[in-house]
């Protein structure tokens, strides 16, 4: 079984061999399709898709801020462009980017199960997030909207006259695939474990992904019901959120980060499962400290439902509240540093090899660890009242969101692409194109700190001349970035007809999904496995684990 | 299997009714409570009776009594995080004034809220 | 923890029960799992519910507690008498709902209809009462927010009561449409003889969502109807 590879060079008439990809043909076969495998890959060409959306509106205002009046678009536009980047790239690309596309994939393979507890749900559930994505793209031909991702009231409610109504209705929709997604995969994680496949023996990507899924059931519902309200008050007019009418525009705040920081939360675990999956792969190691990593999953996940108000400090919000957010905030520091550390702590004496998931792997530890410690700073109320709503937060975020997520998402495509497709990609230009995310990141969102220091707001088309310098800077490493994110694509599509045969397991890597072959049969295993190992036992060979057994 | 779970799973017809009973006899009482002026009492006793006809219904009609740990923790999360949401929120609302407005100061200045009259800042 | 020791059971319990041969869609291994499978999805949906009534909830409270004396202006436009019918025929429903579970469970396949059918009735009642009794009679009096003519005492915050009474037993309304229509589903189903010989997860989780469905409307009652009492 092994040895599919060596067969293929053999004799190529005996090497056909019925897997997910061709047992069944026709577009019919993909979109009735309840097979998680299929279905990931749906998933994966509609979030690419909507993330080429979200970047070329990101391309257009970094090309509009390269004058301090702006050369491309009217204010106006600019404000649209913002907020169709805002939305389409955290509702439609990087929420669920890793759970739909490696989370669907991978999870009954990690697991050792046939499909997902729900398939017909979980086509349904794409096919939700497809009515929402249409929802949002005729928000953007119909004219756009302008109000931010975040939809603030009274502005979106009564103020703007852009097309809000079908933008909120595009979130509504999208946090009900999500629900539907979650709710499949904490069944799934629970009911589908293959014999002797314990939690403690679990990949910790499963671990990430269930705390993942945990958010999404009790966070995505509270969003969904908001926007109801939003488009309540737009149609009827009546005062729920708009003070002229009796409302309170912070209560909408308080529902929306209620969802909102908690879907940060949400673009983030999934590519630190990813992350312990890589480092453990290549440094051959177990992983320093499963329970804790494991763990610290989940108490991000809890904190953050407890920290949506330091987005709020200069709302008017009551300073005692304020005074609680802020120590909460600061307690998601520890599982996140616990996180790094054991990372950091598995590569410690490991036998590291930098092949291009690793080199994506190593990009992450960093970013993610200076959008984590700038999260501090605006944890902290006196700081925040200075930075709020400059480009320091930008740049924090696009450190935890693209330098940590996005970073973790194609650390985790280049790693398992072999599996998903059984091919294998040019490993020279996979480690040039982390090579060069890494470089046009950090000169695009590095100098938006120095930018928010010195006082620059967000969201604004035009600024003072003096900034000018860092936002050529700023942009020129954006399209550095854009070349970085171009390459995979090609290089990946080049792969599927003509990357060299992967073999079951390229990587050498341990867990259930490479025990079989790839691409996989359509019911992932010849039959069902068992489990008698620990998640990630790297370098246990017979001899040792005698001797402690003895 | 299914069938043995389930048969060892079904009520007693009695216990049904008698919850029943029980249901409306409390629907009735906090109607009844409504008319009787207790101050501030009247909501937490109208909000404990619907937590007991809620319990019930939850413990027995839906059968969380017989049902696995993991239905019971999923239960214990949807109250708390219905509770932190609530509860948190309120945290600024029930605060929002006692800084930037101390008492000496009210006195002589309206409070942000001074246009909502009945509200308890 | 203990569904690791769920999961031995389960896995133990495969072998006899795969006698039984009931059809299980093929990522089960047995009607046992497939049970368990759906009884957890829907109480986690259950969960999602209660989050999604949670949004508006969490607003009424904080509204209520800013605006007590418009709250309760405007509970007292709204007819206890029918709100506390409508409770009683909604508890009802839920005995109805539990004898039909009740029924599947022990494979009676005509007394799941009976009670089926007399719970659809019953929610057809209380689907009536508030359509005609009371929202058609609130909207006549000027207290529908489309169409708000009241002008006394608070009115923009009476006005947002009422909004909140619309919005939640609207919410709640539509969720009973969609349990009368699965009900309709379900009797269809079983006069088809598709529950036979214990296969009733479909009955088992629609009893979960029309109980559920029933707990909100329990909160509902006191929240909208009796705010300051009546005294």
């Amino acid at each position: 079984m092994a040895s599919a590879g060596e067969a293929a060079l053999q004799s190529p008439a005996e090497t056909y061999r019925v897997h997910y990809l061709n047992a069944k043909y026709g577009i019919k076969s993909w979109l009735l399709t309840t097979d998680h495998k299929r279905i990931a890959w749906l998933y994966f060409f509609s979030t690419t898709f909507f993330f080429i959306v979200g970047g070329v509106a990101a391309a257009m205002m970094r090309l509009n801020l390269i004058e301090p009046q702006g050369f491309l678009v009217e204010p106006d536009t600019y404000n649209k462009l913002f907020t169709i980047h805002g939305t389409v790239m955290i509702f439609f690309f990087l929420a669920p980017a890793v759970p739909t596309v490696l989370g669907n994939f991978l999870i009954p393979m990690m697991i050792g199960a046939r499909d997902v507890a729900f398939p017909k749900l979980n086509l349904l559930s794409w096919y939700i997030f497809m009515t929402a994505g249409t929802c949002f793209l005729y928000t953007i031909i119909a004219g756009g909207v302008n109000t931010g991702w975040t939809f603030y009231t009274p502005l979106s409610t009564s103020y703007v006259n852009t097309h809000v109504f079908s933008a909120a209705m595009a979130v509504f929709i999208s946090g009900f695939s999500s629900i539907l997604t979650g709710l499949n995969f904490i069944v799934t994680i629970h009911k589908m474990r293959a014999p002797g496949m314990t939690w403690s023996r679990l990949p910790l990507f499963i671990w990430a992904l269930y705390a993942t899924s945990f958010i999404f059931v009790l966070a995505m519902p509270v969003i969904a019901i908001t926007m109801v309200l939003v488009m309540l008050e737009r149609v009827f007019h009546v005062g729920i959120f708009d003070p002229a009418l009796g409302g309170d525009p912070v209560l909408f705040q308080h529902l929306f980060w209620f969802f909102g920081h908690p879907e940060v939360y949400i673009l983030i675990l999934p590519s630190m499962g990813v992350m312990s999956e890589l480092i453990t792969a290549f440094s051959r190691r177990r992983i320093f400290g499963y329970g804790f990593v494991a763990a610290s999953s989940f108490g991000i996940a809890i904190i953050s439902f407890l920290v949506w108000g330091h987005h709020m400090f200069v709302s008017g919000e009551s300073v005692y509240a304020g005074i609680f957010f802020s120590a909460m905030s600061m307690l998601v520091a520890i599982p996140s540093a616990i996180k790094v550390f054991n990372w950091t702590a598995t590569l410690y004496k490991g036998s590291v090899s930098f092949e291009a998931p690793m080199l994506y792997a190593i990009g992450f530890i960093g970013l993610f660890t200076i959008g984590g410690l700038t999260g501090v700073f605006l944890a902290t109320i006196g700081l925040d009242v200075f930075l709020h709503d400059t480009y320091f937060v930008v740049a924090h975020f696009h450190f935890i969101m693209v330098g940590g997520a996005i970073m973790g998402y194609m650390g985790g495509l280049h790693f398992w692409w072999p599996k998903m497709t059984g091919k294998m990609y040019p490993d020279y230009w996979a480690r040039l194109a982390a090579f060069i995310t890494f470089v046009g990141f950090n000169l695009t969102f590095g100098p938006q700190f120095i930018l928010g220091f010195e006082g620059m707001p967000r969201r604004y088309a035009i600024y003072p001349a003096r900034f000018q310098l860092l936002n050529i800077m700023s942009s020129a490493g954006a399209s550095i970035l854009a070349v970085g994110y171009l390459m995979p694509m090609i290089y990946l599509a080049w792969s599927i007809k003509y990357g060299p045969d992967a073999g079951p397991n390229p990587w050498k890597a341990k867990g259930l999904e490479w025990e079989t072959e790839s691409p996989p049969p359509v019911h992932n295993f010849e039959s069902t496995p068992v489990v008698t190992e620990e998640a990630y036992a790297y370098g246990t060979e017979p001899a040792r684990a005698v001797a402690v057994s003895s | 299997m299914a069938e043995s779970i389930a048969i060892a799973h079904a009520e007693k017809k009695r216990i049904y009714v008698l919850v029943w009973v029980t249901l409306l006899c409390m629907t009735a009482l906090t109607t009844g409570v409504a008319y009787i002026d207790l101050g501030p009492w009247n909501t937490v006793a109208a909000l404990a009776i619907a937590i007991f006809k809620a319990s019930l219904v939850v413990l027995f009609f839906m059968h969380a009594r017989h049902s696995e740990h993991l239905v019971r923790i999923v239960i214990v999360c949807a109250i708390f995080w219905l509770l932190i949401l609530i509860g948190v929120s309120m945290t600024d609302f029930s605060t929002r004034n006692r800084v930037s407005h101390p008492t000496w100061f009210r006195t002589n200045q309206p409070s942000v809220f001074h246009h909502l009259e009945g509200s308890p800042y | 923890m203990s569904s690791e020791a769920d999961a031995t059971i389960l896995k133990t319990s495969t072998a006899s029960s795969k006698a039984h041969a009931l059809t299980v869609p093929e990522q089960f291994d047995d009607a046992t799992q497939q049970h368990a499978a759906a009884s957890l999805g829907m109480w986690v949906f259950l969960a999602t519910e209660v989050l999604f009534f949670g949004g508006l909830l969490a607003s009424y409270t904080i509204y209520r507690y800013l605006y007590y004396s418009a709250f309760m202006i405007g509970s007292h436009h709204l007819d206890v008498v029918w709100g506390a019918t409508n409770t009683a025929v909604l508890i009802c429903s839920s005995l109805t709902m539990a004898m039909a579970v009740r029924a599947a469970q022990l494979d009676k396949q005509k007394h799941i209809v009976f009670f089926l059918v007399l719970t659809l009735i019953f929610g057809l009642i209380f689907l009536y009462i508030k359509f005609f009794e009371e929202w058609w009679g609130e909207y006549k009096e000027g207290l529908a927010p489309i169409h708000f003519t009241y002008a006394g005492l608070h009115a923009p915050h009476v006005e947002l009561f009422m909004f909140f009474y619309y919005v939640l037993t609207g919410l709640h309304a539509l969720h009973m449409i969609v349990g009368c229509g699965i009900m309709i589903t379900l009797i269809i189903m079983t006069l088809r003889g598709k529950f036979k010989g214990g296969r009733f997860n479909p009955i088992e989780n629609a009893g979960l969502y029309w109980h559920f469905v029933d707990i909100v409307w329990i909160f509902l009652f006191p929240l909208l109807y009796l705010i300051g009492g009546r005294y």
